[in-house]
C-alpha cells in the first residue's frame, strides 16, 4: 500500500464474516488513508463485495474491527469491555458520512434526479431546500446531467442513471466512497462515461474503495491493488506490482480470464 | 310492462343500498387491510403468523360460506347485529383478507435495493419507510386493491341471499311481479357493469401511469 | 344461552357434505375445461383478429368480469328459458354459466401468456421453416401452456369456491349440503366448523399438488 503521512480512513482487522455454514470473510486485514484509491479484485464468491457491505454495515460482520475514521461502524462499547450492536439510528448517522454507488444503480424511481440527490440532503444533512437544490444541481452538472435536472430514472439510460447515483452518493460529502461494480450492469459504451467521472472524484482527492473487473481503470487510477481469493486478501500492492505478478498461481489465473473476457 | 318501468325508483334504491354497502366495505377493509398488512411486513415475529392465518383462511373459503356462518352463528356467541351488520361484518373480513395480500405484496415488490440506497445516505427506518418505501409501495398497491373495490361490489350481490334488499334482490322482488327475468337481469348486469367497468378502468390507467416505478 | 356443540346430526348426514365436495369438484373441473376451450379460441382470435373481434372479445371479457356471478347464474338459470322457450336443468345451467365466467378469465390468461412466449423461440421455428400453423401448434402452444400453469391453477382452485354459489339453484353441492344441514338441525357452529375446513383443505391440498405439478413443468 502506498505510504501516506495522511490520516487513516478505513482500518479494517480480523475481519470474518459468514452466511450460515458459509465463511465469506476469512480474516481481512485493510487500511485505506486519504486520496486513495483502492481497487479489489477477485473471482465472484471471494467476499469482495461482502467486505464493502461491511463496511457500511448493509451486512453485520462477526468477528474482528472495521473503523471509518476512529470509529468503529458494527458496535459500541458496551459494559465490561462487551461490544454491543448499534440500532438504527446509530447507524444512520456513520451511514451518512460514508458513501455507496451501486452496481444495479437503486436510483428512486418516483423521484426526479434532482430530487434523487437532494433527498439525502435535506432529511439527513437537514439543509434547507433551496440550499439542498442547488448543490444537488451543482453535483448533476459535475458529472455530465446539467440538462436532466428534472428526468427520472426511467427516462435516462445506465450510464446516466449511474452518474446520478455517483452523485448523489458523493453530494453527501462523505469521508469515503464505496464503488460496488458500478460499471458491470452497463452496456459497454456506457462505462467510459461512468469511469470518467471516478476517475476526476479520485483526481480531487477522494478517497475511494473500488471493486471492479475494469483493469484498465485499476491499472491507471488506482494508487494501489488488492487481489482477494476465498475470503482473504491474498496479494495487495501498487497496480504495477500486483499487474505484472508472475510467481502467484491463483492471481495469475485470474487475470488471465479477466483479459479473455475483455478482449 | 309499465310496472316494470314504475319499479325504476324501487331498483335505484337497491342500486344504492349496493353502493352504500360496498363503500362501507371498502373502507372498512381498507382501514383494517393497511394496518394488518404493514403489521406482517414490519411487526414483531409473533404478529406474522397470527395475521397470516387469518389471511391464508378467509381467502380459502368462499364467500358465501362466511356469510352464512356469521349471520346464522353471530347470535350464538350472544352477539345480536343486525342482518346488515352480520354482512358487513362478514365481507369486511373477507376483503380484509385480500387487501394484507394486496399490501404484502406492494411492499415485498420493492427491489431490496431501494431499502439499502436509503440506509447508505443515512436515512432512518422511519424516514426510510416515509421517503422511499411508502411512495413505491402506495403506486404499486392502487392498481390491484381497484380490483379487490370490483370484488366487493361483486361480492355485495351475496346479502341479496340473506334478505338485504340490494340491487340483486330488488330486480327479484320486481321480477316476482313482473314475469319479464331476461331484461331485468340483462337491465341489473348492465348497471354491475357500469359501476365496475368504470372502476376497473381507473385501475388500469393507473397501472400504465405508474409502469414507470416497476422497472 | 348454553350450547353444547353435538356432531351427531352432522356425521349421521355426512354423505351431502362428502358427495357435495366431489360434485363440486366436478363442477370446477368440466366449468374449467369447456372455459379453457373458449377462452383458448378466443385469444387466439384476438391476437390474430382486427379491430372488430378484438372488441368484441374484449366486451365479452369485460362484461363477464364485471358482472356478480349470482347475477349471471340467475340470468342464466331463470332468464334465459324465458326467451328460448326451453328448460334445463339447474347443474346444467349452473355449468354452462360458470364455463362462461371461467372462459373469460381463461382469455386473459391466455392471451398473456401467448404474448409471454419468447419472441426468439418463434424466430428460431421460423428459421428452421415451420409455417405459421406449426409454429403455432409445435413451438406457441406448447411453450405457453407451460407459462401459464400457475394460472392455471389459481384459477381452478378459484372456480372450486365459486362452486358454492351453485346452492342458490339448488345443486346439490358442498355449500347447499351445509345449508341444508343448518336448515334442519340449527347446529350452526358444527356444520360450518366441517364445512370450512373441507374447502380450505380440498383448495390449499389442490394448490398443492398442482404446484408440485407445476415444478416439473413449468417455464418461468
Amino acid at each position: 500500500m502506498s505510504v501516506s503521512s495522511s490520516s487513516l480512513v478505513v482500518r479494517v482487522r480480523g475481519l470474518r464474516k459468514s452466511f450460515g455454514a458459509n465463511r465469506v470473510l476469512d480474516g481481512v486485514d485493510l487500511d485505506v488513508h486519504k486520496g486513495e484509491v483502492v481497487v479489489v479484485i477477485g473471482p465472484s464468491g471471494s467476499g469482495k463485495t461482502t467486505l464493502l457491505r461491511c463496511i457500511n454495515l448493509l451486512e453485520t460482520y462477526d468477528e474482528g474491527s472495521i473503523q471509518v475514521d476512529g470509529v468503529e461502524v458494527g458496535f459500541r462499547d458496551g459494559p465490561g469491555g462487551t461490544r454491543q450492536h448499534r440500532g438504527d439510528r446509530e447507524l444512520s448517522r456513520i451511514r451518512a458520512d460514508i458513501g455507496m454507488v451501486f452496481q444495479l444503480f437503486n436510483l428512486f424511481p418516483h423521484l426526479t434526479a434532482r430530487e434523487n440527490v437532494m433527498l439525502g440532503l435535506r432529511k439527513v444533512r437537514g439543509l434547507p431546500a433551496a440550499e439542498a437544490k442547488r448543490t444537488a444541481e451543482q453535483w448533476l452538472a459535475r458529472v455530465g446531467l446539467g440538462d436532466k435536472f428534472d428526468s427520472l430514472p426511467s427516462q435516462l439510460s445506465g450510464g446516466q442513471q449511474q452518474r446520478v447515483g455517483i452523485a448523489r452518493a458523493v453530494a453527501m460529502g462523505p469521508k469515503v466512497l464505496l464503488l460496488d461494480e458500478i460499471t458491470s450492469a452497463l452496456d459497454p459504451e456506457l462505462v467510459g462515461e461512468v469511469l470518467t467521472v471516478v476517475q476526476e472524484l479520485a483526481k480531487d482527492g477522494m478517497t475511494m474503495i473500488v471493486v471492479t473487473h475494469e483493469m484498465t481503470f485499476a491499472r491507471d487510477v488506482s494508487t494501489g491493488i488488492v487481489f482477494m481469493d476465498g475470503g482473504r486478501i491474498q496479494v495487495e500492492g501498487t497496480p504495477r506490482e500486483v499487474l505484472s505478478m508472475t510467481n502467484h498461481e491463483r492471481l495469475k489465473a485470474f487475470l488471465a480470464r479477466i483479459e479473455l473476457k475483455h478482449h | 310492462m309499465l310496472y316494470a318501468i314504475r319499479s325504476l325508483p324501487f331498483l335505484w334504491q337497491g342500486l344504492l343500498l349496493t353502493l352504500k354497502f360496498s363503500a362501507l366495505v371498502v373502507v372498512l377493509s381498507l382501514i383494517a387491510g393497511i394496518i394488518l398488512g404493514v403489521g406482517i411486513v414490519y411487526g414483531p415475529r409473533w404478529l406474522y403468523w397470527p395475521i397470516r392465518i387469518y389471511s391464508d383462511f378467509l381467502r380459502g373459503i368462499p364467500l358465501l360460506v362466511l356469510i352464512f356462518f356469521i349471520y346464522y352463528g353471530l347470535p350464538l356467541f350472544g352477539l345480536n347485529f343486525s342482518n346488515f351488520g352480520s354482512v358487513v361484518l362478514a365481507l369486511s373480513a373477507f376483503e380484509t383478507a385480500h387487501i394484507i395480500e394486496v399490501v404484502r405484496g406492494a411492499i415485498q415488490s420493492i427491489p431490496p435495493g431501494q431499502n439499502e440506497a436509503a440506509k447508505v445516505i443515512g436515512l432512518q427506518f422511519g424516514q426510510r419507510l416515509l421517503y422511499v418505501i411508502a411512495p413505491q409501495a402506495v403506486r404499486r398497491f392502487l392498481p390491484p386493491w381497484i380490483n379487490a373495490v370490483v370484488d366487493t361490489v361483486k361480492g355485495s350481490a351475496l346479502v341479496s341471499l340473506v334478505g338485504i334488499v340490494d340491487l340483486t334482490l330488488a330486480i327479484q322482488q320486481v321480477i316476482g311481479r313482473t314475469y319479464i327475468p331476461m331484461p331485468l337481469y340483462v337491465l341489473g348486469a348492465v348497471m354491475y357493469f357500469v359501476i365496475n367497468y368504470c372502476l376497473s378502468s381507473a385501475s388500469r390507467a393507473l397501472e400504465a401511469r405508474f409502469a414507470y416505478i416497476r422497472e | 344461552m348454553t350450547y353444547h356443540l353435538n356432531y351427531d346430526f352432522i356425521w349421521r348426514h355426512f354423505d351431502r357434505l362428502g358427495w357435495g365436495l366431489v360434485l363440486s369438484l366436478e363442477l370446477a373441473l368440466i366449468s374449467i375445461l369447456i372455459g379453457m376451450a373458449i377462452g383458448l379460441s378466443l385469444a387466439l382470435a384476438y391476437t390474430g383478429g382486427g379491430r372488430f373481434i378484438r372488441s368484441l372479445v374484449a366486451g365479452y371479457v369485460e362484461f363477464i368480469r364485471n358482472v356478480p356471478l349470482l347475477l349471471l347464474v340467475y340470468l342464466v338459470f331463470y332468464g334465459v328459458p324465458s326467451v328460448g322457450g326451453f328448460a334445463y336443468d339447474a347443474t346444467a345451467s349452473f355449468v354452462i354459466t360458470l364455463a362462461v365466467y371461467a372462459g373469460a378469465t381463461m382469455v386473459e390468461v391466455f392471451r398473456a401468456g401467448l404474448a409471454d412466449v419468447p419472441g426468439g423461440l418463434i424466430d428460431a421455428g421460423k428459421a428452421i421453416g415451420l409455417t405459421g400453423w406449426q409454429r403455432l401448434i409445435c413451438v406457441r402452444l406448447p411453450t405457453m401452456f407451460r407459462i401459464v400453469l400457475p394460472s392455471l391453477s389459481n384459477a381452478y382452485v378459484s372456480l372450486f369456491k365459486d362452486t358454492s354459489l351453485a346452492s342458490v339453484i339448488a345443486v346439490p353441492e358442498l355449500t347447499y349440503g351445509a345449508q341444508w344441514i343448518n336448515t334442519n338441525s340449527f347446529r350452526v357452529i358444527e356444520v360450518w366448523s366441517v364445512t370450512a375446513p373441507m374447502y380450505l383443505v380440498t383448495g390449499y391440498g389442490l394448490l398443492f399438488l398442482l404446484q408440485r405439478l407445476e415444478r416439473r413443468f413449468a417455464v418461468h
